[in-house]
């Protein structure tokens, strides 16, 4: 198992992009790119990571880059991988990086196509649950109660009403060969699952939580605490699914919700009852992917 | 000196199979598509042909119009030759993606079967889905018969792919006058289109981890109107690339179309109408009636809208007293996109009454006696009685 002392020291996503202090979506990409080497074409659609890597006439990432369009992350990663393969060079990994919005919301219709064709490539949904590029608006990855721009804070509503969608488990519907969730605060894991997703062929879909301190109103050196502490409080579970087996990576501490919650600014209007609902939320969906572990043993 | 040919096969078939076939015979490496209501038959001849092995190239069924342009043009930026095929709904759905494959020079080609883009929900002939995309950057040419249909594509191909274009192209046809009749056609030999279409190596756009390039960059104002001026000297460039094309097309292959323009009997007109896709079948006849009746009528027919003839249409102007122009679609609150630019093309070049003829709209029928009645409009214009700038033909309620 590769830790991180063990990853090579070369960057293929460089130093140099302009993403916002404590950016999660940044670590996920520097990680993979570690992880997937030089004979890799990345995919981003518009999103903030095109912005932060590829304004021209820079570009962050020394291998060969494209961008179209908003919702049709998969398909494109696909033409081109396809095409790579008429080219002869099979050998090449294609790697679709997509924010949550792109991949959830617009992009879900292109992300299930090229997942029923089991299409040859990894798709990795860097998840910072809203609309960042934008202007912080919901998604429907955004998770209950949070602030957003159009979730906003009133006097009769306050937040997002509705839970977060689970996207792992429609992938995990679509019966591909690798599902799995990460976070950039257990590195060691995340290497692991993108190693396995890279040796893997057909399609592979990674969820990695990457917090915007920028659109979660946090302090910039908290990213990796708060990718931490939604995994030890249970709200983020790091699971895999494997050629139909499902495994829970690591058992959540289920340390009390609130101290994730009350060093986010998009939290700070929740009320006590807000609260127990997300602690509620938390078992329901942990009974569930115990469900999992025996249904897909 | 035309060299001596071996007798090229004869086929009855529709423009469907016309359009698939003279795609089989540029052996695109891949092939997206997505039947959407109302879908065409282009895109099953296709998955056939792969099927029985005498295609070999990927077919990607993909979830809608707008993915199967998408992946033509991740495909196309990675290096290989692409296809897709659409019409009405499917082209409105791509429209994002249409000027993503412009604005990237792509120089994907797509048949497109000219349909009515709703609503009304309807499945003929009105060319309101592929006028709205006049400003996408794509090249277009309308087809007057299925022979055509598969000879452009051949061309489309060519002219898309030279390095002085670098745009991709549509192939329009008029839905089910072309696309599900059939008639009999020449089928050029896989020899033939190979030693005309040479494969497809680009040098501008390509993702190739040994040479790393960077196609889709976010762009500050500083460069993107330097971009929408080479995208504006490649369209203006194709036309002398489609010049050169029709000609060597004609010489290898037999068939000479004119290039952005076709004319007849044209030499001693005193008046001209325009035509735009199968409504020019019929006109040529209605031509041979007038001037057996010593009416010195001529008739254009446009073949090219991007990029516009405008030279060819000062020169025709030049010549007329009257010039009509048919159109299958309306610019609400102004009038058919031909007939306002060539107003436009021939203005300060030529002072004569310009009228335009809507007729056919949403696959009704334009019968000989309908181009009669824009004839006879032109003929009165020469004359200086022009009654309207834009008449409707065969609407009920309107007098022609």
């Amino acid at each position: 198992m590769t830790t991180v002392k063990e990853l090579p020291v070369e960057d293929l996503y460089t130093s140099g992009h302009t993403a916002c202090p404590g950016c999660g979506g940044a670590i996920v990409a520097r990680i993979a790119m570690k992880v997937f080497g030089p004979r890799t074409v990345v995919y981003n659609p518009a999103c903030c990571m095109l912005i932060f890597s590829a304004t021209y006439p820079l570009n962050a990432f020394k291998v060969p880059y494209l961008q179209v369009l908003f919702e049709n992350s998969a398909v494109c990663a696909a033409g081109v991988k396809r095409a790579l393969k008429r080219l002869g060079k099979d050998d090449v990994n294609v790697v679709a990086i997509a924010g949550d919005g792109g991949t959830a919301d617009i992009g879900l219709q292109a992300l299930s196509g090229a997942a029923e064709r089991n299409e040859d490539i990894t798709y990795i949904m860097y998840d910072n649950e809203a609309y960042m590029n934008t202007g912080i608006q919901r998604s429907s990855a955004t998770p209950f109660g949070a602030w957003t721009t159009t979730t906003p804070v009133g006097s009769v509503r306050a937040g997002k009403v509705e839970y977060k969608k689970d996207v792992p488990r429609i992938m995990m519907a679509h019966d591909v060969p690798y599902v799995a969730t990460a976070s950039i605060a257990f590195p060691t894991d995340f290497i692991k699952k993108l190693e396995k997703a890279k040796a893997k062929k057909g399609f592979r879909y990674l969820q990695v939580l990457a917090p915007c301190p920028t659109g979660w109103k946090a302090e910039t050196s908290k990213t990796v605490e708060l990718a931490k502490l939604a995994v030890d409080t249970g709200l983020w579970t790091l699971f895999e699914y494997e050629d139909g087996k499902f495994t829970i990576n690591r058992v959540p501490k289920f340390s009390p919700v609130e101290d994730y919650l009350k060093q986010q600014g998009r939290f700070k209007h929740l009320t006590p009852d807000d609260i127990t609902r997300i602690q509620q939320w938390i078992k329901t969906k942990w009974a569930r992917e115990k469900a999992l572990e025996q249904v897909y043993k | 000196m035309m060299q001596a040919k071996a007798q090229p096969e004869k086929r009855i078939v529709t423009g469907d199979y016309a359009a698939a076939y003279g795609a089989l015979l540029c052996r695109p490496k891949l092939i997206a598509a997505y039947p959407i209501t109302p879908q065409t038959f282009i895109v099953e001849h296709l998955s056939e042909f792969i099927a029985d092995g005498k295609l070999d190239a990927d077919y990607m069924a993909v979830e809608s119009e707008h993915s199967a342009m998408s992946a033509c043009i991740a495909a196309e930026a990675t290096g290989v030759r692409t296809h897709t095929a659409t019409s009405s709904q499917g082209l409105a759905l791509m429209h994002e993606a249409l000027f993503a494959a412009a604005g990237m020079s792509l120089p994907i080609v797509m048949p497109v079967v000219n349909r009515t883009l709703a609503a009304p929900i309807g499945i003929c002939c009105e060319h309101n889905d592929t006028m709205p995309e006049r400003d996408s950057g794509w090249l277009q040419a309308y087809c007057e018969d299925n022979q055509e249909v598969l000879d452009m594509v051949i061309q489309a191909y060519k002219i898309a792919e030279d390095e002085r274009v670098l745009l991709p192209m549509m192939v329009c046809l008029d839905a089910f006058i072309l696309s599900h009749t059939v008639e009999p056609i020449e089928f050029p030999d896989q020899k033939t289109v190979d030693a005309f279409l040479p494969p497809y190596k680009p040098k501008h756009a390509y993702l190739d981890p040994d040479d790393p390039m960077v196609i889709g960059s976010f762009s500050p104002p500083e460069f993107i109107q330097e971009v929408r001026y080479q995208t504006e000297m490649s369209m203006q460039r194709a036309r002398e690339v489609i010049g050169e094309v029709t000609e060597e097309f004609a010489d290898k292959f037999g068939r000479e179309y004119g290039g952005l323009i076709d004319t007849y009997r044209m030499e001693d007109a005193d008046v001209a109408l325009m035509t735009i896709g199968t409504v020019t079948g019929t006109a040529r006849d209605v031509v041979d009636t007038f001037r057996e009746k010593g009416k010195k009528v001529g008739l254009v027919k446009l073949r090219f809208f991007r990029p516009f003839p405008t030279r060819e249409l000062i020169e025709i102007a030049q010549k007329v007293k009257a010039l009509g122009v048919y159109d299958r679609a309306n610019s609400f609150g102004s009038g058919g996109p031909s007939w306002i630019e060539t107003r436009h093309a021939v203005y300060g070049h030529a002072n004569i009454p310009i009228l335009g003829f809507l007729a056919g709209l949403g696959g009704r029928d334009v019968t000989p006696e309908d181009v009669g009645h824009m004839f006879n409009h032109v003929l009165d214009a020469a004359k200086g009685e022009a009654k309207h700038p834009v008449t409707w033909i065969g609407t009920r309620g309107v007098e022609p």
